[in-house]
This record gives C-alpha cells, sequence and structure tokens, in this order.
C-alpha cells in the first residue's frame, strides 16, 4: 500500500489525484501492526550485489550525455518557461525550502534572467519592493514565500499593496502530500488553504494542482492584477508540482496568451452628466488621490483643470498634477467648493467632513466642512472591488454621480464631453478666473517658504530645513522621491517642484509601517534602471521594522540616497499616548525619554549610519548641526552616482 | 462648547488681558519639552503638520492660557493639574524669546530657480 517518496514506480501528481479512490480502498489488513502501516521497514540487503544493467552499461560503454536524477524535465522549468512569457523582470524574494525547485529552476534553467532573483531577508521586504518597484514603472514584480510562515511574515507588505492599488505577484511554496512530504519542518509549513490568510486582501489566489492548471493560474493572476483596479494576486505552489518532471500525463502542455486587459471607463451617459454639472459649477475643485496611473494621467489632469478653471487637490497618493501649476491647491480649498469632482478618492467621506479626536467622555465628533449642498461626482475603480473583512473602503459618502470606472480612463471622454458641452459665456469665464487663480497661488507659495523659514537654523534640525538642503542638491538631476515616510509636514509637496510622474510615488497605502525603506530600495531598482537618481526620506521607526532591506540595496548595487528623518520617536504614538493622558487628566509618564514611555526610540539612540554600513552602504551621522547638513548629502550624492547606495543619519524635529 | 472657547479666546484678545511677559523663557522651555508641547509644536515651537507655530505667538498670554486649558478644538486640554497658569507663563516667555524668522527671501534656499 505505501510507496517511498523517491520510489522509482509511482508519479506524485496521480499519487495526489488517486488519494480519494485510496481512501475508499479496504482498511490495512489486520494482521499489518500499525508501526508497519506507518513506515515501512527497511528491508535487510546483502552487503555485496551483482551489478545491475545500468552499471554494466556504465562500466563497458562510452559514458552518455549525463541525465537529471528525477528523468525529465522538472516541473519547475516548465513554470519558469511560463513566468517568463510575462516579462517579469525581478523576484525578490527569501529563500525557502517549499520552493526551492522553482528557484534552482529560475536560477539555472532561467539563467537567473527576468526573473532575476534578487535575495530579501524579509519576506515583507520582497513585497515592499515590488509596491515600490510598480510604481515607478508600471510593472509588476514577482516575489517568493514560504509556505505559512512566509507568507505570514508578507501579510503587512500585501496589505498596503492591496490598499494602494498595487500589484504584485506572489507565488507561496506548499507541501500538500501529507502522505509523503518530509514530517518535521515541512509540515509545520504546509496547510489545506494557505492563501486564507491574505484572501480578504488580495484580488484572487489560487493553489493549482497540474502544471496546465499553473500556466493558466499564473497567466490569470498577472492578468487580475494588472486589470484597474490593481492589486496583488496569491498563487501557492505543491513542492511536488514543482519538483517532479512534467511526465507523460502533462503532454501537451501550453502556455495561454496574455493580453493586456484595458481598463474599465465611466458610462458614457453619467460622463455626460458629470460634464454638464461641472460646467454649471461656480466654483469646481477636484480632489484627486491615485488618479493618475502613469504620467498621462497628469496630463490629462492638467487639460480638464484649465478647461474647467478648476483647482485641484492632489491628495498624494500618486502624482497627479503638478505643484507649481497655478489651480494646484491644498485641502482647504474644498471648503468653498460649490461641486467636487472625486478622482479614485480612498476617503471621500473625509474630503466633505472632518474627524476631531476630542469629544466628551474621550470619543472624536464628526463635523462638515463642505458648504452645504454641495454636489459630488465620483470616478473611482476601487468600487470595482469591495470585500467585507478589512475596512479599507472607509464611511460610506452619498454622491450625486457615481461612476464606478477607472479615472483615468475616463478622463478623455470627460474632456470631449466638457468641450462639446461649454458655451462661448462660459469659456469667457476662464480668463478671469486663470487670473484669480494665478494670484491666490503667488500668495500660498509665499506663505509657504515663511513657514519654512521658522526654526531655520534649529537644532535638531527642521524637517523645511532637511527638505530644502536636500533639493538643493538634487534639482538638477532627472530625480525620483522614492519615499517619503515619518511626515515632514509635507515639505516636498509644498516647495519642491514636483511635475512629473516619478517625482513622487505616494505612501503605503494602509499606513503599515515598515513600507518606506523596502519600498524604497524597489522604487531606485526601477530607477536604476532607467537611469534616474532616487532619494527616500527614511524615518527611524519604518526602517527598524526590516532593516535587512539595506543589505539587499548593497548587495545587489542599487543606488538610493536615503536621508533620515531621526525623531527619535513612534512619533504618531508619542502623541496618541499624550492625548489620552490629557483626555483622563494625568500626567504622561516618560520614564527617561523626551516621550511617553514606549513611543520613544532613545536611550540608547539607534546609530543608523552605523547599522547601513554594516550592510555596505556608504554612511555618515549622526548630522545635528544644519550647517554640516548639505556638505553631507554633497558627499552622500556623489557615492549614490557611483552606483552605491548613501545613508546620511540626520537628528530632526518631530515633524 | 467649542464656541465658547473660541469666544474666551476672542475676548481675551480684545480685552488685552494679557500681562507683561511674566515667565521665565529659561524655565519655559524645560516646562515646553517636559510637558510634551514640544511633540506636536515642534521644540522651537515652529509648528508643523501636527500643530501651528506658536514661537513669537500673536496671541496674549492669557488667551495661550484659556486656550491650552479649555480646548476641544484638534488639540487636547491640558487642565490647571496638568499644567499650572505660571508654567504657561514661563513657556509664553519662552515662545516669544524665539529668534525671529528671518525673511525668507534671504534665505538661498527658500528661493531655489
Amino acid at each position: 500500500m505505501t510507496e517511498p517518496r523517491n520510489g522509482s514506480g509511482t508519479d506524485r501528481r496521480r499519487f495526489l489525484k488517486g488519494a480519494a479512490l485510496a481512501g475508499a480502498a479496504p482498511a490495512i489488513a489486520a494482521t499489518t501492526s500499525v508501526a508497519q502501516a506507518q513506515v515501512a521497514a527497511p528491508r535487510h540487503l546483502p552487503s555485496a550485489l551483482p551489478p545491475n544493467a545500468h552499471q554494466i552499461a556504465a562500466e563497458t560503454h562510452t559514458p552518455g550525455p549525463i541525465e537529471n536524477r528525477i528523468g525529465g524535465k522538472p516541473g519547475s522549468d516548465f513554470m519558469v518557461d511560463v513566468i517568463k512569457t510575462l516579462d517579469i523582470k525581478y523576484t525578490p524574494s527569501n529563500c525557502a525550502s517549499s520552493f526551492r525547485a522553482l528557484h534552482e529552476s529560475i536560477i539555472n534553467y532561467g539563467d537567473n534572467k527576468a526573473p532575476e532573483y534578487l535575495s530579501c531577508m524579509h519576506e515583507e521586504s520582497g513585497v515592499g519592493m515590488a509596491h515600490g518597484y510598480f510604481k515607478v514603472t508600471g510593472k509588476p514584480l514577482m516575489t517568493m514565500v514560504h509556505g505559512t510562515v512566509g507568507l505570514q511574515h508578507a501579510t503587512m507588505g500585501i496589505y498596503n499593496a492591496w490598499c494602494d492599488r498595487v500589484p504584485v505577484i506572489i507565488i507561496g511554496g506548499n507541501d500538500l502530500d501529507a502522505a509523503s512530504r518530509p514530517p518535521g519542518v515541512p509540515t509545520f509549513h504546509a496547510a489545506q488553504d494557505i492563501n486564507t490568510i491574505v484572501r480578504d486582501y488580495t484580488k484572487w489566489d489560487d493553489m493549482p494542482t497540474s502544471l496546465q492548471a499553473f500556466a493558466q493560474s499564473m497567466v490569470r493572476g498577472y492578468k487580475i492584477a494588472m486589470t484597474p483596479p490593481y492589486g496583488p494576486v496569491a498563487i501557492s505552489l505543491d513542492a511536488g508540482l514543482q519538483q517532479e518532471p512534467i511526465g507523460a500525463h502533462n503532454s501537451g502542455l501550453y502556455i495561454p496568451k496574455f493580453t493586456m486587459p484595458s481598463p474599465p471607463a465611466g458610462e458614457m451617459g453619467a460622463v455626460k452628466d458629470a460634464a454638464k454639472m461641472l460646467l454649471a459649477a461656480e466654483n469646481p475643485v477636484i480632489v484627486a488621490d491615485r488618479a493618475a496611473r502613469t504620467p498621462n494621467g497628469i496630463r490629462l489632469l492638467v487639460e480638464l483643470a484649465e478647461l474647467l478653471q478648476a483647482q485641484v487637490v492632489d491628495q498624494g497618493g500618486r502624482m497627479n498634477f503638478p505643484n507649481t501649476h497655478y489651480l494646484a491647491r491644498g485641502a482647504g480649498v474644498t471648503a468653498q467648493a460649490d461641486l467636487i469632482l472625486g478622482l479614485e478618492l480612498s476617503d471621500f467621506w473625509a474630503v466633505v467632513n472632518s474627524y476631531t479626536d476630542n469629544g466628551e467622555h474621550g470619543i472624536g465628533y464628526n463635523s462638515a466642512k463642505a458648504k452645504a449642498g454641495v454636489k459630488l461626482i465620483s470616478i473611482s475603480s476601487v468600487e470595482l472591488l469591495t470585500k467585507a473583512n478589512y475596512q479599507d473602503f472607509q464611511r460610506f459618502q452619498s454622491v450625486d454621480i457615481s461612476m464606478p470606472a477607472d479615472a483615468e480612463a475616463t478622463l478623455p471622454a470627460l474632456i470631449e464631453a466638457v468641450k462639446s458641452q461649454m458655451t462661448s459665456e462660459r469659456r469667457a469665464q476662464n480668463d478671469q478666473r486663470a487670473e484669480k487663480a494665478k494670484k491666490a497661488f503667488a500668495d500660498i507659495r509665499g506663505r509657504e517658504t515663511a513657514a519654512a523659514a521658522v526654526a531655520w537654523d534649529a537644532s535638531p534640525i527642521s524637517t523645511a530645513r532637511l527638505c530644502m538642503e536636500l533639493y538643493n542638491q538634487i534639482k538638477d538631476e532627472d530625480w525620483s522621491l522614492v519615499a517619503s515616510e515619518g511626515n515632514v509636514s509635507n515639505w516636498p509637496n509644498r516647495l519642491w517642484k514636483m511635475e512629473k510622474h516619478h517625482h513622487w510615488l505616494g505612501r503605503s497605502g494602509g499606513y503599515g509601517v515598515g513600507y518606506g525603506a523596502p519600498a524604497s530600495v524597489g522604487a531606485a531598482l526601477a530607477n536604476r534602471d532607467l537611469g534616474r537618481f532616487s532619494v527616500s526620506i527614511q524615518s527611524d521607526g519604518d526602517l527598524m521594522f526590516a532593516p535587512g532591506v539595506l543589505w539587499t540595496a548593497a548587495k545587489h548595487k542599487i543606488p538610493l540616497l536615503s536621508v533620515m528623518h531621526n525623531n527619535r520617536a513612534w512619533h504618531q504614538e508619542v502623541m496618541h499616548v499624550q492625548r489620552m493622558a490629557s483626555f483622563r487628566n494625568r500626567p504622561s509618564n516618560y520614564g527617561n525619554d523626551a516621550g511617553p514611555i514606549g513611543t520613544m526610540i532613545q536611550n540608547p539612540d539607534i546609530e543608523y549610519h552605523k547599522l547601513a554600513e554594516s550592510m555596505g552602504w556608504w554612511a555618515k551621522g549622526p548630522i545635528k548641526d544644519p550647517a554640516q547638513l548639505g556638505p553631507a548629502i554633497k558627499e552622500a550624492m556623489a557615492v549614490v552616482k557611483s552606483g552605491q547606495p548613501a545613508l546620511l543619519n540626520v537628528w530632526t524635529q518631530p515633524r | 462648547m467649542k464656541k465658547l472657547v473660541y469666544a474666551a479666546l476672542v475676548a481675551a484678545t480684545a480685552c488685552g488681558l494679557s500681562s507683561a511677559f511674566a515667565g521665565d523663557a529659561t524655565k519655559g522651555k524645560a516646562t515646553f519639552v517636559g510637558k510634551g508641547c514640544w511633540q506636536c509644536h515642534g521644540y522651537e515651537g515652529q509648528g508643523g503638520s501636527a500643530g501651528p507655530r506658536l514661537a513669537n505667538t500673536q496671541l496674549p498670554e492669557d488667551g495661550l492660557i484659556s486656550f491650552v486649558h479649555n480646548t476641544n478644538g484638534i488639540m487636547p486640554p491640558f487642565s490647571e493639574k496638568l499644567i499650572s497658569d505660571a508654567e504657561l507663563s514661563d513657556i509664553y516667555a519662552y515662545l516669544q524669546s524665539r529668534p525671529k524668522p528671518a525673511d525668507p527671501k534671504t534665505i538661498p534656499l527658500l528661493n531655489l530657480k
């Protein structure tokens, strides 16, 4: 009844498929002991055996080509054939036994190209790198994760990608056959429904049980991930499916052709109605979050804004609108709007309402911040994909026109509808509106620089000074701010000239701390291939979740200038705990630190520059004197331009 | 309640209730740090995304004290038990002692082309 795992006769796929039938077979004969039924006793063999035919041939004939021991092309080689059709350039992964066969095929059979294996210290780093890479290139990466525990490590990164509408292809290992998989560790790491842990925040998942099913699954998964709204997918691969030869029962394998799906655009009737409302509004405001999926999205948004002379609030989920444009505005302008067009907003409710965390009994209160009667139009692809469990869909907001559609794909039709409905009288108003908007824009710029000048020479260094010293050095490069975690009072978006899609990549999506470091490295990898200069503003708390990604950057020669916003705290939590103490009318216990116990990263201070140096980075710090910052950045830039990563540990003001 | 606090603040400003800087700026700096004011307003009171600028504030001293004790806006209230009027006077003196920021037009990094 039993067959050794490495026996010569049984095909494991057929074994799996026949498992149900075998289960119905009569029980083991009563004369077989329990122990014998579980493990076949080793046969006692004589110490010397006569040579078999293979050994005789080996000794007496010209040696033939050396064949592999498994007797044919491994299943994981075919998997690589499939993966290569999708042009996935890298696979940042942490190695693991449950995908060892695919790993071996990628680096040996696949020549370690497309995808190229990148060594990661943590699964969350692999996902974060893929997250950042996509936001530069618009192309997803694949990351491999170990069965169960590796996927568990990856989950926070996957949730961030889900909330940020970023496609990541997660390939997980698993060893399904409980009768033949190794006992111990591989069995701890196997699961019957392994992807259940990520099902609520992936667009789709699968566990194919044949190579043909894998081919379909991989192409299907890629297509689903790349259909707006984008999102991660997870495919789990049985270890046996990877390791065993393709075999006769898999003859006729084919790889389905991938066709890039077109994004869903808004229905034309709704588009025309929206154009009519926009033209009728006295003060329309456009609010964009993840609207510009591509550089063309910026161009389209500028065209629509100028056509209407509508002010634009860029919430920064992506680089949607040039901050140098005279129609660019902060969030406050929505208070005076009589119409708000929301494009791919993750939270429309919060655009027209506010929540103040300071109500009676320590509970916050809501209030309206938009004008009564304001008209609302929503274009959002996320409405096409809402799941129940995690609350990333935010509060429900009623709107006047709702288009569950991709905003960028809908903008051309909306622009045409506005043009065709615009009267000469309405067009005549535009010059006056533009003049007023340009004057307001100049005033705003003056207020921003005045605010930046306060505490300019302070130590610890002000976040405004940090950002402007940095911008001064990079402004003449083709730069890309790949991440800005930890909150530097939004100075880059307020004072840097952000005009190109890669100038700003947005944030984590799910606010899962630990995104900044790996996403920076992944985005810098993409920018390296495109010849751009990558810079990140790296917070201390974020880095320490998985600092091993620094080693990945050094190992794979990914140039990145990482300037730390080291405020020596999980600063958001500093304020939260302080707020609780104030509500409860009791002093906050700081222990020996400068803020509430448990929220500060000090005593001892972490020497991030030494941490980075230990992993192959050029690094310097701690820099506390603002006068030393500019020269240090210049020095670090030279290193980065030589192809190496560099880190500056800068002590900063809290925000 | 929110309106009442605002009204009290306006009234305090309008009536000129503020006294001369009675506080001690050195003590005020220690209190500003020790009571956690820096957390939202920065060590120099320069302000940022979490709280407005307080350095060289135009608020009268009594207005500031009233606001800190009674706010139900974004900032949580700090009762007299948590921070006394005298301590707030010291903080006020500290905030007024902060150097006036330079004209941004004279800072080259704020005038990059």
